[in-house]
């Protein structure tokens, strides 16, 4: 009954995108579609005239999407955000998870609940890997930067690597910064001088 | 001192200085407030995000809290205006290929000329003008309707109007999606140096005296939390205050420029608080007066007619009762708390919290608690006149 929804989902990431799309399909809701941006969308909604649309919380697109949906008389039937059809706990559930939502009003809310808990259940595995992501990115360049550190304390005072190191975390700890602070300075002042 | 945190929503625009200033130069702090500003990605999400709890104060568009409070788009919540933060400061321009067609029915720019300008958009243009504003509920949509719809030629088919978040409007007309754009600054002057736009009005040509944004706090936390609410407008007062002293002009925009929280270069913030602005590229900058402005003329004071003014437009657009969605608008529009707030110190204040929008065609020496203030102007484009006490309104 429930793979009868049109879903519409918002989204400029194509691994993001495809992500949600798969959780969505994964949950028997074969009618989604993918938009990458707002600037097509008055189009896009009067083709699929979605039952309800899904986008990022922080995507600066929303106030286009919003203008459609309340504003404009692209579509006939009015849309609301999912809060009104819904409990409030859900919605800041979503709010948290980074997701908004907008349904066409009447439809009923058995109908959204389940679309709504895997878009949230998405969201929040696709942040969590984010945010790995990124932490594992910033852990390699502070390697690198505390690595070139090291080398240029080597060249410069003759020093064994491990002594580099110690060097470099007694500055940082007298100095009440990180070392990877005192790395960057370093690096940096070295470029400058040379 | 035991200091408040306090969580605020911004859009990274020139006119959030008095939040900026407010903290750089520890007003609030001087009122016990921890001030954390937190930037928002839109204003739907600003808005949702001070819906359920996760801001206490936003910097809003003037429209915004009474939208909300009328259960207008998105969530249904009463949501309260303390403050002004600003009137003005919105500009409107035309793409390179408009601007031609305009030439040739004989006009030329003279940047404060409404009537001439709206006639010939509507003699150039043989296809529906197609009008970027950054929020349906904004002033921006307001002036330019309340602007456009008087002009002969005009007709409800003739504008489509739509919303581009301000970041992106330089590019929309720069590809030809867009003819038109209401905005405010820096993006009204970025369009002028990226897309070739003109700009052919201020929008306080429109209205002199437009509530720009107002600072929004839910109607219940402020009940719960109003010493912090009186501290919070004490604040922004005093920098408010401190941002129109011409003096503190050239080190706001270096405050404003240096700060993480705008993001913008000096010649971005530069025109919108000097007041001089380019409207063509390769041509001198225009002094243009009453655009942004801070606090001159009672400019922070949420004037309850103001809040008429605004309930009548979302009236109209949304065939909502007038009386009663007028009733809502006052009442979100705290005159009170800013009253209680601001006289304890010794601010002068207007007499009244209610005025006849658009009496004042010019600077108009008026009663003030403390014995004379000078207002205005605010008269509007037409000469049109809102006395909203005429009629049968419950006074707060």
């Amino acid at each position: 009954m429930q793979n009868d929804l049109n879903i519409l989902v918002v989204e400029a990431d194509q691994t993001k995108a495809h992500e949600i799309l798969e959780a969505l399909k994964d949950g028997g809701w074969q009618n989604a579609t993918v938009i990458a941006s707002a600037s097509a969308l008055e189009r896009i909604l009067q083709q699929h005239d979605p039952d309800i649309i899904l986008i990022d919380l922080a995507n600066p697109d929303r106030d286009t999407l919003e203008h459609l949906c309340f504003v404009s008389n692209a579509r006939k039937r009015p849309v609301a955000m999912f809060v009104d059809q819904t409990d409030e706990a859900m919605t800041q559930t979503a709010i948290s998870a980074g997701l908004s939502a907008y349904v066409v009003n009447g439809l009923q809310k058995d109908r959204i609940k389940p679309v709504l808990e895997t878009a949230i259940a998405r969201f929040n595995v696709i942040t969590k890997m984010q945010s790995e992501l990124e932490a594992a990115k910033q852990a390699l360049a502070d390697r690198k930067t505390i690595d070139r550190a090291k080398g240029l304390l080597i060249s410069a005072r003759n020093i064994s690597e491990d002594e580099a190191y110690s060097l470099l975390r007694k500055t940082a700890m007298d100095q009440g910064r990180k070392v990877i602070d005192v790395a960057t300075a370093l690096v940096t002042a070295s470029e400058l001088l040379q | 001192m035991k200091m408040t945190p306090i969580h605020c929503g911004y859009l990274p625009l020139v006119d959030c200085a008095p939040l900026i200033i407010a903290q750089e130069l520890r007003f609030a702090a001087e009122e016990g407030l921890d001030l954390q500003l937190m930037k928002q990605p839109s204003w739907s999400a600003l808005r949702d995000r001070l819906a359920f709890g996760q801001i206490d104060f936003a910097h809003m568009l003037s429209p915004m809290p009474i939208a909300m409070s009328l259960g207008l788009g998105g969530v249904a919540t009463r949501v309260d205006a303390l403050m002004v933060l600003s009137v003005n400061g919105t500009v409107i321009g035309i793409s390179a290929d408009l601007e031609r067609q305009m030439q040739q029915t004989g006009w030329t720019n003279s940047f404060d000329a409404p009537q001439a300008t709206s006639r010939a958009l509507f003699e150039a243009s043989s296809r529906p003008l197609r009008i970027g504003v950054p929020f349906p509920f904004s002033m921006h949509r307001m002036l330019l309707e309340t602007w456009l719809s008087q002009a002969p030629g005009y007709a409800q088919e003739r504008i489509e109007i739509v919303t581009v978040p301000p970041p992106q409007m330089a590019d929309a007309m720069r590809e030809g999606a867009l003819d038109m754009f209401c905005v405010g600054e820096p993006w009204g002057t970025v369009a002028v140096q990226h897309s070739g736009a003109s700009l052919i009005l201020p929008g306080s040509s429109i209205w002199a005296c437009a509530p720009e944004k107002v600072l929004g706090v839910r109607h219940d936390w402020a009940a719960e939390n109003n010493q912090t609410c009186q501290a919070m407008i004490r604040a922004l007062s005093k920098a408010t205050h401190w941002l129109d002293q011409p003096q503190n002009t050239p080190l706001a925009t270096s405050i404003l420029a240096r700060s993480q929280h705008l993001d913008l270069p000096d010649h971005a913030i530069d025109p919108a608080l000097t007041h001089q602005i380019t409207t063509k590229l390769g041509q001198p900058p225009r002094q243009t007066d009453r655009f942004l402005r801070f606090y001159q003329s009672a400019a922070n004071f949420p004037w309850l007619s103001q809040a008429s003014w605004i309930a009548d437009v979302l009236s109209d657009w949304h065939a909502l009762e007038n009386d009663q969605a007028r009733q809502i608008a006052r009442a979100c529009f705290r005159s009170d708390l800013y009253r209680a707030a601001l006289a304890p110190i010794g601010v002068d204040l207007p007499k009244t919290s209610e005025k006849v929008e658009g009496a004042m065609k010019a600077p108009t020496l008026t009663s003030s608690t403390m014995g004379q203030m000078i207002l205005g102007p605010d008269e509007f484009f037409n000469g049109a006149v809102f006395d909203f006490s005429a009629s049968d309104m419950p006074k707060n």
